[in-house]
């Protein structure tokens, strides 16, 4: 149960971008979230109803673009999605590294001026 | 409709509170060490085995995350100043919490902080506390495949203990699995598998707190 302090997180940050430029209303928030990063499911919306009311960004639609686990092998370069071994499905390599899949940040807010 | 681009990571807000953490920590030279595990893996066992050899040598003090003081009174039975930080119920310690916490210690008086956070593998991986070094302490009798269930935690850590090695010969635990996870996470992690139990295993993890120590003792005196 870590959405409630996540959103908090998140509303500080827009606001702290919406406020000086004089936004009447924050209506979207475009996040992206990698699969290997934290956590963040379709109930952080509820609790972004909750701790957003009364500012600005009250009723603001939270929009997720998810971006999946992605590995590359370090021996013959093939990128592959997870598995529970950390392994290269084309050559066996145990020799692989992360190469997507730890986004986590507020890309841009839509806003009425 | 106007859109106006931030791409900034999510936890700004926890990240500047983290790095006023690490201010206050730097200015008194005290090293802090942010002890993450799943429940029952053993971080209150490991802390006050560490408490316990290294408290003639070292001004130490604990805080706990948690939401009963039953792993404070444990702590605090070693003799060393100890604070809870209810969570109520939050399942991981965060920036806020831990700065709100460090005015019930004497940080002039203290050379090692070690922060036990709330038991669990998701969660604290998402919080920068501000302390210097993630510990995760993972165990024998959790299974060998946490670092492909839970990367974040482990790709977060900075050192990696392995607690309970006492039990390798009663559970099956496929040493090269685990370390294989945790080295394609975090390539050359450093990593002591030890028995806070037993003590096997635990003077090589205290010289590395010794030398944290010492470093940031010489830090702070630059």
């Amino acid at each position: 149960m870590h959405e409630l302090s996540i959103t908090q997180n998140l509303l500080a940050l827009a606001l702290q971008h919406a406020e000086p430029a004089g936004v009447r209303q924050i209506t979207t928030l475009h996040l992206v979230i990698g699969e290997l990063s934290s956590v963040v499911d379709d109930s952080v919306q509820f609790y972004w109803d909750f701790v957003s009311k009364g500012t600005i960004a009250e009723g603001a639609r939270l929009h997720f673009e998810r971006i999946p686990a992605a590995f590359r092998c370090l021996d013959c370069q093939t990128e592959f999605g997870r598995n529970d071994r950390y392994q290269c499905p084309a050559c066996g390599s145990g020799h692989v590294t992360i190469s997507a899949g730890e986004e986590f940040f507020l890309k841009s807010i839509e806003v009425e001026e | 409709m106007p859109e106006i681009d931030i791409v900034e990571n999510i936890m700004d807000a926890n990240d500047q509170i983290a790095a006023r953490v690490r201010q206050q920590l730097d200015a008194a030279g005290v090293l802090g060490l942010n002890l993450m595990a799943s429940p029952g893996a053993g971080k209150t066992s490991v802390l006050t085995a560490t408490v316990n050899a290294l408290k003639d040598e070292l001004r130490l003090a604990a805080l706990d995350g948690d939401v009963h003081p039953v792993d404070v009174e444990k702590i605090a039975r070693t003799g060393i100043p100890v604070e809870l930080i209810n969570t109520g119920g939050d399942c991981h310690l965060d920036a806020n919490k831990l700065i709100h916490a460090l005015p019930t210690l004497d940080l002039s008086q203290v050379d090692l902080l070690l922060v036990e956070n709330v038991g669990n593998l998701i969660c604290p991986a998402a919080f920068a506390l501000g302390t210097h070094f993630n510990v995760v302490i993972a165990s024998i009798a959790e299974g060998d495949d946490k670092p492909y269930k839970y990367p974040a935690m482990y790709r977060g850590a900075d050192v990696l203990l392995l607690n309970k090695i006492d039990m390798l010969q009663y559970q099956e635990f496929d040493l090269d699995y685990f370390r294989h996870g945790v080295e394609v996470l975090n390539p050359g992690l450093t990593f002591f598998p030890l028995s806070a139990r037993t003590g096997e295993g635990l003077p090589a993890w205290l010289d590395w707190v010794r030398a944290r120590v010492a470093e940031r003792r010489a830090a702070s005196e630059a």
